[in-house]
């Protein structure tokens, strides 16, 4: 597997003189292709931050951060903006679908910015609607739907553009248990069948043991790296339960 | 993109419709109020137009100056010379291209019929009168040129005397009317002429020069203006030099020596009285596009606050990759979506205002694509430039605070 994404000494502060504060403190982090990664850690642990700049929604104070080997603190806002709309899915664990708008037009929407034609969109989003179990809710709007149904449509509208990198912000942090383990089941199988990269940053244990990988952040730092075989061969195990 | 921005902007506008129509209402009003004064004045200015050239068709109005040039308490400060029958006898001879010269005297009088009374004016001329002044009749007959001179005690009457003294529908021919202290008979009713900027042209009693200036002038029994009938258009400026020649002649000015009687022809008095009418309306149409300008900022300040409540919407279209002019499209789009619908709502409002307003003043209404077409474009520039400030506010936001915002 060759390395998504590289983190080379990647400090970010934010504010200046005394009361600066430095989120990340050199961190060095390579994510592969395909792979499915935990960043968990306390609040204010830099975790946050660290997704920001992979999403290149910031970037770095020093340090470089590649993403498939081209220098993101080097692009601009626009570029950055193209670099998302190209390659990145965005859940957040607020949904942020736009609201009084139908599942369907929330999932067109990246869509639109690709300048792709009605049609084509349309039936992308009916498309991206059914793999994450929507297929008939397409004309409800978010206040309409539960909240475990809120984040599948904001699952589709991330994985409408078949991205190369699935970014999600403590993606069940507003749902139970329940609803929970569907949504990282989701985000599994996205991962094992479409080939998409995860990054999640999660607070839960439970939530962390889909991925293949789990990195620890605490107080800016990278404290514990560590690959969970266990968790793949659960998947599995389950998978043939289901069989 | 465009497109799409397009029906977007629909969608918002459609979303919170109460709000957008009030935030587009200055605009409605200022479009509104523009057009209809513009159309309304420019009716005016036409009507005045209309009914001047109702006076008679290339009229030429020969009157007194009414200011005697020259130091006060001077030789002649009484006033200038009158004018003459015999300067009506001259004009007729010696200028080419006349149709028709009437010498007018206008007295006020009261009339009496059935008990009835008339304070109106009587006018004293000759036949010619008729012609000069484009009347045509109703009812009997003109008085000819005999009659005239001779000074009989006929008349003919105005619409508007017959209305008031005689009732709506008799035709009073051969009756007779009490003028001052004598009475004369009815020989003819005029067609009505309306309204015109110097009042009703119906409210009159026409008689023979010799009869006003024997009976009813008294000691002012002078011509008082001539009027003077030229046979087509373009002899209008020969004749109104010879004219002044002439009677610079006959009233023996010397060279050094200003004017003292004044040549009106309609086509000037038309073209004065419709460049004020013109004036206000401009006047009129540029207060009014002050509240297009006060509706622009309605649509600023409403902008702005649809920015502030849609920051995570806008955070989101920046996470999932939407470019910077992307949304300061959208927003601009917006701004001029909600503009554009009120200026069309403005000219629509405008259309039904112009149209009844006209009709309740007897104006003449004209669709005026000129003014709808300006105020339309004005009212889209008025929603790009009051609605760039907000859009581009909003496509400056950082994508990470926008998320956040509650």
């Amino acid at each position: 597997m060759s390395a998504l994404l590289e983190f080379s000494g990647v400090t970010k502060s934010y504010g200046q003189g005394d009361v600066a504060f430095q989120a990340l403190r050199g961190v060095d982090l390579k994510v592969n292709e395909g792979d499915f990664v935990a960043v968990m850690g306390p609040s204010g642990s830099g975790k946050s931050t660290v997704m920001n700049i992979i999403g290149c929604l910031d970037v770095p104070t020093t340090g470089s951060y590649r993403f498939r080997d081209v220098c993101i603190e080097d692009l601009s806002r626009n570029e950055r903006a193209l670099l998302r709309r190209h390659f990145l899915g965005f859940v957040f664990q607020g949904f942020n679908l736009l609201a009084r708008t139908s599942a369907q037009e929330n999932v067109e929407l990246p869509l639109l910015y690709r300048g792709e034609p009605a049609d084509v969109r349309a039936a992308a989003a009916k498309r991206a609607l059914a793999q994450v179990g929507l297929a008939g809710w397409e004309h409800h709007t978010p206040a309409e739907l539960s909240g475990g149904q809120q984040q599948r449509v904001a699952i589709a509208r991330a994985i409408v553009t078949n991205p190369t990198l699935l970014l999600a912000d403590e993606p069940t942090g507003n749902l139970d248990t329940r609803r929970s383990h569907e949504i990282m089941e989701l985000l599994a199988s996205l991962n094992r069948n479409n080939g998409i990269t995860v990054l999640m940053v999660t607070h839960e244990e439970d939530m962390a043991a889909y991925a293949r990988r789990v990195v620890h952040f605490v107080d800016g730092l990278v404290a514990r790296d560590e690959v969970q075989e266990q968790a793949a061969g659960r998947l599995q195990e389950r998978d043939h339960a289901v069989e | 993109m465009l497109w799409s921005s397009l029906l977007l902007a629909v969608r918002e506008v459609r979303r919170n419709i109460l709000r957008s129509f009030l935030t587009v209402l200055g605009i409605v009003i200022g479009v509104s109020a523009v057009i209809t004064m513009v159309t309304l004045g420019n009716g005016a200015t036409e009507s005045v137009r209309q009914q001047v050239e109702n006076l008679g068709s290339n009229l030429l109005m020969l009157r007194q100056a009414r200011f005697r040039r020259g130091p006060p308490g001077s030789a002649g400060a009484s006033g200038p010379p009158p004018f003459k029958l015999s300067d009506v006898d001259a004009i007729r001879e010696r200028i080419p291209g006349i149709a028709a010269v009437a010498p007018e005297i206008e007295v006020n009088s009261t009339v009496v019929a059935y008990a009835k009374n008339w304070s109106t004016e009587v006018v004293g001329t000759t036949a010619d009168y008729f012609l000069a002044g484009s009347w045509e009749l109703a009812a009997g007959r003109f008085f000819n040129e005999q009659e005239a001179n001779s000074g009989a005690t006929l008349c003919v009457i105005g619409e508007t005397i017959r209305k008031e003294l005689y009732g709506t529908t008799a035709m009073p021919v051969g009756e007779s009317l009490r003028v001052k202290n004598f009475s004369c008979e009815i020989i003819g009713v005029l067609k009505s002429k309306g309204q015109a900027p110097m009042g009703d042209q119906d409210d009159k009693v026409v008689m023979p020069l010799g009869a006003v200036q024997r009976r009813l002038a008294g000691s002012r029994r002078s011509i008082s203006d001539i009027m003077i009938s030229v046979a087509s258009a373009e002899q209008i400026d020969t004749v109104k030099l010879q004219l002044t020649a002439l009677m610079r002649e006959r009233r023996r000015l010397a060279a050094n020596e200003d004017d003292d009687f004044n040549v009106l022809d309609t086509r000037q008095i038309a073209d004065t009285l419709s460049g004020t009418t013109q004036v206000l309306t401009g006047l009129l149409g540029a207060v009014a596009s002050v509240s297009l300008l006060v509706g622009g900022i309605g649509i600023m300040n409403i902008m702005l606050v649809s920015v502030t409540e849609r920051t995570r919407e806008i955070g989101i279209r920046l996470a999932i990759g939407a470019l910077e002019r992307e949304v300061l499209l959208q927003f601009l789009i917006e701004a001029v979506v909600l503009a554009a619908l009120g200026g069309l709502l403005g000219i629509l409002i405008a259309t039904i205002a112009s149209v009844t307003l006209a009709a309740l003043m007897g104006l003449p209404y004209h669709f005026d694509v000129g003014i709808n077409l300006i105020s339309f474009l004005f009212s889209a520039g008025i929603g790009v430039l009051f609605g760039y400030m907000p859009a581009r506010r909003a496509a400056q936001l950082d994508p990470i605070d926008a998320l956040r915002h509650e």
